[in-house]
């Protein structure tokens, strides 16, 4: 018999991972104990998972890795994601801890599913081979599905859970079905050789139809249109921490994904998705913000407008070169800092006996709560894209790489849209500063962590906004290896 | 010698529960096929939920045992590599039967 070759075990590319997962384990060990621990203590394991895997990504910069025979891949583009992914999953920690106390059941799993899906998201965007993509996309997704219904006893949870689950369910299929037929049509699941093996037969039917499929599960879960369906349902339904999770890291890793795939396995077919993922572009773009502005659920405007938001974003994966995907990693930078500001100042509010999501709780918070009131006017500036926010050299850069390009249309059709888009978020902020709320509208539930997040948020966003450009020449350079 | 301790090791297993188990036996369990419903019922009747829970432990189980059969079979050529990496296995799943049972899923009340 021969005898086996053992694979080297690589625990340094792995590190950032298995610091999550661990933190992951740790958390369920503690929800075991026979004497209940306070759930403080439970989410400061969380966090110091989280900025301990943040930490060791850091450490890493610059040092690419690969490990188990190129499945996983940890070079710069990696670190980056799992940069955003972290900084997203520890604010939506410090979010969760008085907001899940007020409003949810006793849980140790809430922080080991988020810590799990963090894990899945942070594996996504580090896949090398199109299994491992879709282990982490599940790892991550089935995690998530269990946290959109975390309040079980609410009709909505368990609609979003549902929802989110069968539907998501269906486009994992369309993925798979989609990487059965590139491995059909090259012989391979990894994503280098791929290239290799499709170079100079990029119209072979097989490989056509397998990236057709592909794209229709990388829609579904960055909610591009027509894939788009869901996510108002699941935003509003989730408990409001979820859906800043599902928001940011979910989308941030899938679109990391997306680009590994499309840039270095399918570069081939680049003619081929370009215009298609220009028409989806422009299109979800557009649905997102007109929809959005017949939204009178905070939630659901929220939901709308991070589908309009995934449509600049695939702007930038049109244009291609290194200034498009460079430009997509510093969106998503921005956009996790943007967007998990904006539902952290929803979990801090509440009506009475209830969540204020509607429009019109808002109204005159200005007056009750002015800090609270300037920090959502912020982040609502900074997704209208106003300077000097972040949100505004977000734009600035995908819109710049694709005049660039030489896609002038789309940039047109995306400038256009943040004008649209304006209108709905200025509406908001009209609300709290010149409107008299009826009843008594929302109040301020203080809470340090959330304050602390909020903080956080608030930073990064002037930070990018102001100096961004050290962190767009990072996003830049994290994009190079992808391009060899 | 591998034999006899193997032969040994299964017939404690069988012997020792014969000894010092108490045995009360009742019409269920002298059931031909016990599973913890009546075999022979309406086919429209209803399942309480609780048989969901025990169809995804057994699912946990089964699929465990998928991966350490091979992993006996081949014990000699993985060494000690192999030994490690089934630990970190059985570790991940014996956390997660403990969860099941700190957390009550195995009551079936």
């Amino acid at each position: 018999m021969t005898p086996l070759a053992m694979p080297p075990v690589a625990i340094g590319p792995l590190a950032p991972v298995l610091i999550v997962l661990g933190a992951a384990g740790l958390v369920l060990l503690l929800d075991l104990l026979p004497r209940p621990v306070g759930r403080e203590l439970i989410a400061t394991v969380a966090l110091a998972g989280l900025v301990g895997a943040l930490l060791a990504t850091l450490a890493r910069w610059g040092k690419p890795g690969r490990a188990f025979q190129d499945m996983l891949v940890l070079d710069d583009f990696a670190l980056f994601a799992n940069v955003v992914i972290c900084y997203a999953a520890a604010l939506v920690v410090m979010l969760s801890i008085d907001y899940l106390g007020r409003n949810g059941p006793e849980t140790g799993e809430y922080y080991a599913l988020v810590l799990f899906s963090t894990g899945g998201m942070m594996l996504l965007a580090a896949a090398g081979d199109l299994i491992v993509l879709f282990l982490a996309l599940e790892l991550m997704s089935l995690s998530l599905y269990v946290l959109a219904g975390l309040f079980k006893r609410e009709l909505a949870a368990s609609e979003a859970s549902m929802k989110y689950f069968i539907l998501g369910a269906f486009a994992t299929s369309f993925l798979l079905y989609g990487i059965a037929l590139i491995y059909g049509a090259t012989g391979t699941t990894n994503l280098d050789r791929i290239a290799a093996a499709a170079a100079g037969r990029a119209h072979d039917p097989l490989l056509v139809i397998g990236l057709g499929l592909l794209l229709v599960g990388f829609g579904f879960k960055i909610s591009s249109v027509p894939f788009h369906m869901w996510a108002p349902d699941v935003y509003q339904g989730a408990p409001t921490s979820v859906t800043a999770l599902i928001a940011t890291g979910s989308k941030a890793a899938a679109l990391a994904a997306l680009i590994r795939v499309l840039v270095t396995a399918l570069r081939g077919s680049q003619p081929d998705w370009a215009v298609l993922l220009w028409v989806v572009a422009a299109i979800t773009m557009t649905v997102g913000n007109v929809v959005a502005i017949a939204q009178s659920n905070l939630k659901r405007l929220l939901a709308y407008s991070s589908i309009a938001h995934v449509g600049y974003m695939l702007i930038g994966v049109v244009a291609g070169g290194s200034a498009g995907p460079g430009a997509v990693l510093f969106y998503l930078l921005t956009y996790a800092f943007t967007t998990a500001g904006a539902f952290g100042v929803l979990t801090l509010c509440e009506r009475a006996q209830a969540e204020a999501v509607e429009v019109g709780d808002y109204a005159g918070l200005a007056r009750r709560h002015p800090v609270l009131a300037a920090a959502l006017g912020l982040f609502l500036l900074s997704l209208v894209g106003i300077p000097p926010l972040a949100g505004f050299v977000g734009k600035f850069y995908l819109f710049a790489a694709a005049v660039r390009a030489g896609y002038l249309w789309l940039a047109v059709i995306g400038v256009v849209n943040s004008a649209l888009a304006a209108y709905y978020y200025l509406r908001v902020v009209v609300f709290m500063y010149m409107r008299e709320p009826e009843g008594a509208g929302a109040r301020l539930v203080p809470s340090f962590a959330g304050g602390l997040a909020l903080a956080i948020a608030l930073i990064g966003i002037v930070l990018l906004g102001v100096i961004p450009a050290p962190f767009a020449d990072l996003a830049q350079a994290a994009v190079a290896p992808l391009l060899r | 010698m591998t034999f006899a301790f193997a032969a040994l090791v299964a017939g404690a297993l069988l012997g020792i529960p014969k000894l010092i188990a108490p045995r009360r036996l009742t019409p269920v369990k002298a059931e031909p096929f016990e599973c913890g419903m009546d075999p022979i019922a309406v086919a429209e009747g209803r399942f309480a939920i609780k048989f969901s829970t025990v169809a995804i432990f057994f699912i946990l189980i089964d699929i465990e045992l998928m991966f350490v059969w091979p992993w006996a079979v081949l014990y000699r050529e993985l060494g000690w590599f192999g030994f490690a990496e089934m630990l970190v296995f059985l570790g991940i799943l014996m956390l997660g039967f403990l969860y099941i049972w700190r957390k009550g899923g195995l009551e079936w009340e």
